[in-house]
């Protein structure tokens, strides 16, 4: 019976991934390389204004002053930043003055990843910004959007076309400087999504950014920047996929948001990167800057990652609370399987008083993978009567991977509560038996068990996401479970 | 029903079952007893299909079929079910939707349409009533927290739910109170008929003063040393395990 069990999980993983397809497009691209000239080439390509480029630059030469982090706890060969592409962007036989005229090929990249283009297709109301590589392909409902204000439209256009917020709110959360990678972004971003909702606006669709690498050698760096003005809201959602490919690709993205008074900005990422093959070949290194700043009062950012995909994941989407009152969220669930390797969680700093935290992250860990927590609660000395709730659960499938909790708790007053609890289980034979006995297979009772486990975070999904979510869950495991 | 012919098994080359012969025939309520360490639940897993006992000799028929060659949720699919001794906790999972996802996927098995939310709500209403268990308890995760009588009535709850042909109970009676007992037994009485059969593993007779079998079978050793009615029952509680001890003493292996 073990044998059949594992024949069931092999069938579910020989499934594969199911996005690792390569489009054969023409690719506008720069040589390999990261220099001066690079940078100053991507800001060309983008007619972007002279101070663009100098942020740029300035951001470039402070990356040449840093040393790459060492201290996640992931492991991998040392990245020859040299051997990388920075611009690649698919070649259109025209360039589109609508959604109608763009080239079918990139069509239907985006149909065969499930994102349709096409503004009359829409089911659910979902606007969406794809990007293939270093550029925004199309925007959906712009128009839509724009008669209330509403801007949603690429970095690149944003640039252009509304300069003065992007002046305001670039790097405003996320200093160049932050770290290795930030300043790498902050260097060479190519494209990403700008959305920005005026006062008192209630967003009346999910606005999603779907992210594809497609070009071999290639990294991709964007940039996406969300602006909630007070009393508004904004529901986020944002996808990726790559190629399967023998050698790693880098994806280093920054994203910001900024939520003014009773602003609220809901952001969900179901991050499905190539995940590198069975023994651990290939893959996404995804090294991620995320952070959101509750400016205003009562106002409230909540994250909500699933992470399924990536040979390697290093990212840490955090909280500002500087507005008071203001609450911050946190609802992750990491998969790691194969050789994987996660190291993720989040950063909640209390600095208004009366502001709430809430971290529920859920970590499951197969086959030989590693699956780190890592997240910090830090209380300031004028945040009286915070609060904060963390919940970190890690599920193990076999006894070959790991799981890890790195919980950092800095409280400076002491009018404030912390609280913070950890579980570690096994999904067991037991369990899997139990299933059996009552006439459900072993694929359909590690997928029921998993999403069990996973229920509290994703109840926090889009509905349109909450069952696809579901799935890749199930598919991203593989047979450590007998 | 179920014929089980020299039946041997045996956990990491140790041999628990010794050659078992057993046959059950619809209607019929069969006892295994027995004292610790005989290979009760050794049986009752055999038949379920737990993969850490590997049979080593004889055969299972059920309905005419290889039971043996059937994966644990065939098994389950083809009417076999079986009351956990200790039922497992599936945290997150609520005991309505798991029930569902059972009852359909045997449902399919047996070429019939899945119940809807409905009909499975009416359905999960009338057999509540059997083993009195609660609507809160359904709601709430998979045995999660369940005292060991609420989870005992789950399992009962499950097989009235499920309806298999065979029903085999691994020591349901252990750790009930004698109130859980009763009802456990009324849950079993009420789905009882002529056209299924059970199978009750116990180490004690009181469950049957209240589940009352047209047969009783004395395994020892991993062998049934000794077949009778209900009366057997009733001897082996008064003279205890030592007078089967001494009396088949020599059956063991020197």
């Amino acid at each position: 019976m073990q044998e059949e069990n594992e024949d069931i999980l092999e069938q579910i993983t020989t499934a594969d991934y199911k996005y690792g397809f390569v489009t054969d497009i023409e690719a506008d691209a720069a040589p390999k390389g990261l220099s001066e000239d690079i940078v100053r080439f991507i800001s060309a390509k983008k007619n972007e204004p002279e101070w663009l480029l100098s942020w740029r630059l300035k951001a470039y030469r402070h990356w040449l002053t840093l040393k790459e982090p060492t201290w996640p706890n992931v492991h991998y060969p040392t990245i020859n930043y040299q051997d990388i592409i920075y611009y690649s962007a698919p070649k259109q036989k025209i360039a589109p003055n609508s959604l109608d005229e763009i080239d079918p090929e990139l069509r239907d990249t985006f149909e065969k990843l499930g994102i349709s283009l096409n503004e009359q297709k829409r089911l659910s109301g979902i606007a969406v910004d794809a990007v293939m590589d270093s550029v925004s392909v199309a925007t959906t409902f712009k128009g839509e959007l724009s008669k209330m204000g509403i801007i949603f439209c690429s970095m690149s256009e944003a640039v252009l076309e509304h300069p003065e917020l992007i002046k305001k709110y670039l790097g405003s959360v996320i200093p160049m400087t932050d770290n290795y990678f930030t300043a790498l972004n902050s260097a060479v971003f190519t494209d990403g999504s700008f959305c920005y909702i005026p006062a008192g606006t209630r967003c009346p669709m999910e606005l999603s950014t779907y992210f594809r690498i497609n070009a071999a050698n290639t990294g991709q760096f964007e940039r996406t920047l969300i602006v909630a003005e007070a009393g508004s809201y904004v529901s986020y959602l944002e996808g990726c996929t790559a190629p399967m490919r023998d050698e790693n690709q880098l994806h280093a993205a920054v994203v910001e948001i900024v939520a003014q008074e009773k602003a609220e900005v809901k952001y969900s990422t179901v991050q499905n990167w190539y995940p590198g093959d069975k023994e651990g070949k290939g893959g996404i290194y995804n090294f991620v800057t995320k952070r959101g700043i509750c400016a205003g009062d009562h106002s409230k950012i909540s994250w909500t990652q699933v992470e399924t995909g990536s040979a390697i994941t290093w990212k840490y989407p955090s909280v500002i609370l500087k507005g008071d009152f203001s609450i911050g969220e946190f609802y992750s669930v990491a998969v790691t399987n194969n050789y994987q390797q996660a190291d993720t969680g989040t950063k909640m700093i209390h600095i208004g008083k009366n502001t709430r935290s809430r971290i529920v992250s859920k970590g499951i860990s197969a086959g030989k993978s590693q699956n780190s927590y890592r997240g910090l609660v830090n209380v300031g000395r004028k945040a009286t009567n915070s609060r904060n709730f963390s919940q970190c659960d890690s599920l193990l499938l076999g006894d070959k991977c790991g799981a890890h909790t790195f919980p950092y708790i800095e409280v400076k007053n002491k009018s404030s509560m912390v609280e913070h609890e950890a579980t570690t289980s096994k999904i067991g034979e037991d369990q899997i038996f139990y299933c059996n006995q009552r006439g459900i297979d072993t694929e359909s009772a590690v997928a029921m068990i998993i999403n069990g486990f996973a229920k509290e975070v994703m109840n926090q999904l889009p509905m349109e996401f909450a069952v696809e979510a579901q799935k890749l869950l199930a598919i991203s495991l593989e047979g450590s479970v007998g | 029903m179920l014929k089980i012919e020299h039946l041997k098994a045996a956990i990491e080359d140790k041999q628990i079952l010794k050659g078992i012969n057993l046959e059950i025939k619809p209607g019929e309520v069969h006892a295994i007893m027995g004292p610790n360490g005989s290979g009760k639940s050794t049986l009752a897993s055999v038949l379920a299909g737990r993969d850490y006992y590997e049979v080593t000799g004889g055969s299972v028929s059920f309905e005419g079929k290889n039971l043996l060659e059937m994966s644990p949720e065939e098994r389950a699919r083809e009417g076999v079910f079986l009351a956990f001794q200790y039922p497992v906790e599936i945290p997150g999972v609520s005991t309505t939707n798991f029930i569902k996802t059972a009852v359909n996927e045997i449902r399919k098995h047996r070429g019939i349409e899945p119940l809807d939310a409905v009909g499975f709500l009416k359905m999960m209403k009338e057999k509540m009533k059997v083993v009195n268990i609660d609507q809160s308890l359904l709601s709430r995760s998979m045995n999660e927290g369940f005292s060991g009588g609420e989870k005992k009535r789950n399992e009962i709850f499950q097989m009235a739910m499920l309806e298999p042909k065979l029903a085999i109970l691994d020591e349901t009676d252990s750790g009930l109170d004698i109130d859980a007992l009763r009802i456990v037994a009324n849950g079993v009485n009420t789905y009882r008929n002529a056209g299924n059969a059970f199978l009750i593993v116990t180490h004690y007779q009181r469950l049957l003063d209240y589940i009352v079998p047209d047969f009783v079978h004395v395994l020892y050793n991993g062998r049934i040393v000794k077949s009778g009615t209900k009366e057997l029952a009733k001897e082996l509680e008064e003279k205890g395990y030592d007078f089967i001890r001494n009396e088949f003493a020599e059956t063991e292996e020197a």
